[in-house]
């Protein structure tokens, strides 16, 4: 390999047959540029579905009433349902041991909001500091609600993004007060949402004050758990399928509902719907790798071909050659080093350009099912040389074969 | 210089065995000049062939400069080949895409010379074939007679112990065909052990000794009066 007179000799082959070096070199740029395509496509359908889906945490189960549809025990059907502090602490303390995040939520209805003379109308709600997590919320500056502010019934709110932008523009909000329907609140934090503006446009305030403060009783609007994450994706699914059914069974009791009515309470596991979202984000990997991996086998198929035509093509050199003394592993040698080198060579090429592609066309993409498509640098690399490596056994056997033969017949070759 | 006794060549083809050689005995001293006439068919191109180290003789012996040459490797054969043989081709057998120069080159490739060195070996010999300003031009940029010239440069340029000829002036008119026996001998004066294998009596002529084959055994073996190439030019 490091033979610096084979090197001169490969060179100046390279150098005087132009036309096959090109072909050559253009099957391997073309075959790994198109993988290099296509695996980012895929990584980009994936992004793009997972970002769909990933607004509020993923086995979230979300719990709210409704209306009784069936008479029971005496009572009017077309009730309507309304949860209590009571329901939700209850909850709470019977599955306390097994409950990651928690949170209820009591909604402020059309509310100001002002900062200023700045002012717009957005969500107000009033919940638990786990609240953040249920909604994948992330700090961008201050912090979040705590547990403190709880207790103290403190009149302070964390608002999201846009209406931090909507109020404040880009002076700081953290440590400001704004005004909620007249009251003051100080903004101890700003979040981000990745669910994007839509979840951005909502003030938070602890739900002991806000309770009080909007005259809200113990009313709530709705609840919200998750469970410990598991790794048995179906054992997960079984536990959370469990707690649901408990407490909707629980709450049906408390607010003497039919256990046949639907419609007085509705209970969305996120974990049910997230079985179908990573079952079509693992087939549409599965089928990317697929098509990657046919694409890679039909390239070394391809390297391979050329090499025979190569071989084929320089049977009378090789005759010559060793007429000459050439000895067979000299030849091996020869073609081989010829093919590794315009093979790596390309191959890189086509990684480098379908890189480019990637990087410079993917940012423009706006579309919700295709995003950042990306391909793994490393998964790329290990493409090439995978590639390169198996047109090498490809070419060695037809270059083996061209070593071994007598050089009469390989001079009598036309 | 060549020593053969008994030699034996068949060829397979399918059912049938084609007995090509049939005992041969040569002898052949440093620094003559032979040729090897037959009609085709003979054997003459199998013999050669043999004795190049191209194809192997089924029985027999083959010394080479005192040399066994039985049952090699395939390395080594191509070391013998290298070192020992010089091939001057019909058809000149250049390789297409390198220039004169790097053709010439190629068999001191094999001997792992350096390439300044190479090249300026390969120039010498250039220079003594009357080519040297021919030197970058590529094989389909030079005349029959040139692209034998330089083919017996490149024969030389690995100071073999023998120069071996298949048809060196079958693809050349009469006039060509004469300035390359000139080159031959002009080597062959030198010392140079030479053979020859040709159809064209005129050509037989010009070696020292002439060899008949036919159906595989020789038939005559006469040494003659050297007629000198360059009284026909």
């Amino acid at each position: 390999m490091f033979d610096l007179e084979r090197w001169e000799e490969i060179f100046e082959t390279i150098r005087k047959n132009k036309l096959r070096t090109f072909l050559t070199g253009l099957s391997v740029l073309s075959g790994i540029f198109i993988l290099v395509v296509l695996l980012g496509i895929g990584q980009g359908i994936q992004n793009g579905i997972e970002t769909q889906f990933q607004n509020d945490a993923e086995n979230r189960i979300s719990i709210w009433p409704g209306r009784t549809s069936v008479e029971y025990k005496g009572l009017n059907k077309d009730r309507r349902i309304q949860f209590k502090n009571r329901d939700y602490d209850h909850i709470v303390r019977k599955h306390e041991d097994h409950l990651q995040y928690k949170s209820s939520l009591y909604r402020i209805w059309s509310s100001m909001v002002s900062y200023k003379e700045e002012s717009g109308n957005f969500r107000v709600e009033a919940v638990y500091p786990n609240f953040q997590f249920l909604e994948n919320q992330d700090m961008v500056e201050g912090r979040y609600l705590n547990h403190n502010d709880l207790e103290n019934y403190r009149k302070v709110a964390v608002i999201g993004n846009k209406v931090k932008n909507d109020l404040f523009g880009k002076t700081p909000a953290v440590g400001k007060s704004v005004e909620i329907s007249g009251i003051n609140f100080k903004v101890v934090g700003v979040f981000s949402d990745p669910g994007g503006e839509r979840e951005e446009s909502l003030v938070a305030v602890p739900i002991t004050t806000g309770q009080r403060v909007f005259n809200g009783g113990d009313n709530i609007r709705n609840m919200s758990f998750t469970l410990p994450p598991s790794d048995n994706f179906d054992k997960a699914l079984e536990a959370s399928n469990n707690f649901t059914a408990d407490i909707e069974k629980q709450l049906k009791e408390t607010h003497f509902v039919a256990p046949e009515d639907n419609s007085a309470i509705s209970i969305n596991n996120s974990l049910k719907e997230a079985k179908r979202i990573y079952f079509m984000v693992s087939s549409i990997k599965i089928f990317f790798w697929f098509v990657g991996i046919a694409t890679l086998l039909a390239g070394v198929v391809g390297v391979g071909n050329v090499m025979l035509i190569i071989v084929k093509e320089r049977t009378k050199e090789i005759g010559i050659r060793k007429a000459l003394g050439a000895k067979p592993l000299s030849i091996v040698g020869m073609i081989l080093h010829e093919a590794i080198f315009i093979t790596a060579i390309a191959g890189f090429l086509g990684l480098f350009l379908g890189m480019v592609l990637l990087d410079s066309i993917g940012p423009m993409v706006k579309s919700e099912f295709l995003e950042h498509p990306t391909v793994n640098f490393q998964v790329a690399v290990a493409t090439v040389i995978i590639l390169v490596f198996a047109g090498a056994i490809a070419g060695f056997f037809p270059a083996w074969k061209a070593a071994r033969i007598k050089p009469i017949e390989a001079l009598n070759d036309e | 210089m060549i020593k053969i006794e008994n030699l034996h060549k068949s060829y397979q083809t399918g059912a049938n065995s084609l007995h090509v050689l049939k005992g041969l005995n040569l002898n052949i001293k440093e620094g003559e000049l032979v040729s090897i006439m037959g009609s085709s068919g003979s054997g003459k191109s199998t013999f050669l062939n043999i004795l190049g180290i191209l194809d192997e003789a089924d029985e027999g012996k083959y010394l080479l400069d005192g040399v066994p040459i039985k049952n090699l490797s395939e390395k080594k054969a191509a070391n013998y080949r290298n070192k020992f043989l010089g091939f001057i081709f019909q058809s000149f057998n250049l390789i297409g895409y390198k220039s004169a120069i790097d053709n010439v080159a190629l068999p001191l490739y094999y001997q792992g010379m350096k390439r300044a060195e190479r090249l300026d070996r390969a120039m010498q010999y250039l220079e003594k074939v009357g080519l040297a300003d021919w030197a970058t031009h590529l094989p389909n940029q030079l005349s029959g007679g040139q692209k034998q010239r330089i083919a017996i440069a490149r024969a030389l340029a690995s100071d073999p112990k023998v120069l071996l000829a298949d048809e060196p002036t079958g693809a050349l008119d009469t006039k060509t065909s004469y300035e390359i026996m000139n080159l031959i001998q002009e080597i062959n004066d030198e010392g140079k052990t030479i053979l020859v294998v040709t159809h064209e009596e005129d050509i037989a002529e010009m070696t020292k000794r002439i060899v008949h084959l036919r159906d595989g055994v020789i038939i005559k073996d006469t040494p003659v009066q050297q007629k000198r190439a360059l009284d026909y030019v």
